[in-house]
């Protein structure tokens, strides 16, 4: 029902607050509406809150007080049926005691309603995030950072996911990894049409990947900003040097600096 | 090689040395003082008894071994069984583990002849003891293991909603690995000596015997250099089965874990 995509954002959250003991709240008096398909990122100070509010879009955390919806219901039912999530962390979170291929088939195993991988989709989705056919049989500690990263991002593919829900995935690789992968993760979305929200501090990496940016300011967090992206896709390095990407960059940058005094 | 060479040096040859000055001085002792032998016998004499005895003595090895070794896959096999068990809820631990304690506390030498009486004088109540005493390591550390999660992992595990048995088969038990490796290491020595010990208690006879068994009657005997040899055979046969269970966990944990041995 297209209709209905329109009417309802797909991600909906009305003054949402969570405090994890009393008077000393974490979010508070959150509101924010994503559409689907849109690609979002929020920016803030460390400990704002962001990361938690993620968890909440995840149903991993229940908010204290308002509500968050997703599809217009609440996340842990959303995620069953209407709008399948998958999550990718700061840490790529792989079994190690599992090949990377295994470890691609545990959302199957575990919940059923997922798609199961016959080898050739294993292939291809390794092929997609830049990793050889080869690296199927290996195990995790034979891998490098980056390319444990790259099959966190194969494992969520690999669910089909309608919102995909990414905690700072590139915040311990090195710059020239970070922007590689920038470029990858903007071409999936372009290609496969979910929403992403995207949680990150770094400002070039947020403008670089999403239509819009929000800013949030220090703990209690909320949104104070939310600042439209103006460039088109597929992004490519050579936007890092465009004069207008620097002013956005900026822009944002000058809220966050704000937010901090 | 020449590594190789360099580490012989350092890690045999020094206490290849001790051994000899030691056995000398022994030696020297005994001729000066002129000791009677079944206070102290020579070095000769235990080599002899080592000899001669042979064929008693490996027999013995191998029953208390059998002993020991059923002891230890028995309380592997029951130590994760009870902290499955302990590891589903906070109030089941909170009742069971001091409980738990007492098997490390009690004084194995008083319940020993309790056992015999229980179980009967035989095999049986010597793998019961090496079972007590080696249970409580391998408990603890499965315990500990089984409780002790990654975040991010079972936060994965939640978002595809794994069910309680899920997250125990795929995720919680193989996480616990390491940590039951580090129980058994301990248990495999406390194995041996539970065997040996339960064996003071229940001598089998002449035709079936274990190592604590020819202690007894070697000390009974004044027969002091094969006690001698007999104490020397059980804390190499220590220290074997403590390498070989050594030997067996670090390949697991380099095979399939990302840790050091």
């Amino acid at each position: 029902m297209p209709v209905d995509d329109f009417a309802q954002p797909l991600i909906q959250a009305i003054d949402c607050g969570v405090a994890f003991a009393p008077g000393s709240a974490v979010l508070e008096g959150v509101d924010l509406a994503i559409a689907s398909g849109e690609f979002v990122s929020i920016v803030g100070p460390s400990g704002c809150g962001k990361s938690t509010f993620l968890r909440i879009v995840a149903g991993l955390v229940a908010p204290s007080s308002g509500e968050v919806l997703v599809s217009g219901s609440r996340p842990e039912k959303a995620r069953r049926g209407a709008a399948p999530m998958a999550f990718v962390f700061q840490d790529p979170t792989l079994l190690p005691w599992r090949t990377v291929a295994d470890n691609l088939q545990l959302p199957g195993e575990l919940q059923s309603s997922l798609p199961r991988l016959a080898p050739p989709d294993v292939l291809a989705l390794l092929e997609r995030v830049g990793l050889k056919p080869d690296d199927a049989r290996k195990r995790p500690r034979e891998l490098s950072g980056g390319m444990r990263m790259r099959v966190s991002l194969a494992r969520a593919m690999a669910t089909n996911p309608k919102l995909l829900l990414l905690d700072e995935p590139f915040a311990a690789l090195d710059d020239v990894l970070r922007q590689q992968l920038n470029e990858e993760l903007a071409r999936l979305w372009q290609a496969d049409g979910w929403t992403g929200l995207f949680v990150t501090h770094n400002v070039s990496e947020a403008v670089f990947l999403s239509q819009r940016v929000l800013v949030m300011s220090s703990r209690p967090g909320r949104f104070v900003a939310d600042v439209r992206v103006p460039f088109a896709y597929p992004r490519s390095f050579a936007l890092r040097g465009d004069p207008e990407f620097a002013r956005v960059t900026a822009e944002i940058g000058h809220v966050l600096r704000e937010v901090l005094r | 090689m020449n590594r190789l060479v360099t580490r012989f040096f350092d890690t045999v040859v020094p206490p290849l040395i001790l051994l000899i000055v030691a056995v000398g001085a022994w030696e020297a002792y005994i001729a000066w003082y002129n000791v009677k032998p079944y206070l102290l016998p020579t070095p000769r004499a235990v080599a002899m008894a080592l000899v001669t005895k042979a064929p008693q003595l490996t027999h013995a090895v191998l029953f208390t071994g059998a002993a020991a070794g059923l002891g230890f896959l028995a309380s592997l096999v029951v130590g994760t069984l009870v902290a499955f068990v302990f590891s589903q809820s906070r109030w089941i631990r909170a009742a069971g583990y001091p409980y738990a304690i007492f098997l490390q506390t009690v004084p194995i030498v008083a319940i020993a002849p309790l056992i015999i009486r229980w179980f009967g004088n035989g095999f049986q109540s010597v793998v019961v003891v090496a079972f007590i005493l080696s249970l409580f390591p391998i408990l603890a550390n499965a315990t500990a293991g089984l409780t002790s999660l990654n975040h991010d992992l079972a936060d994965l595990f939640r978002l595809y909603n794994a069910s309680r048995w899920q997250t125990l088969l795929k995720l919680r038990l193989p996480s616990a690995v390491p940590s039951i490796i580090t129980g058994a290491r301990t248990a495999s020595g406390l194995a041996v000596v539970g065997a040996i010990v339960g064996e003071f208690f229940a001598g089998y006879g002449t035709k079936r015997y274990g190592l604590g068994f020819l202690m007894q009657v070697t000390i009974d005997q004044l027969q002091t250099d094969y006690l001698f040899a007999t104490v020397m055979v059980s804390t190499l046969f220590g220290v074997g089965i403590f390498a070989l269970v050594n030997l067996a966990g670090g390949a697991i944990l380099q095979r399939w874990y990302d840790l050091p041995r």
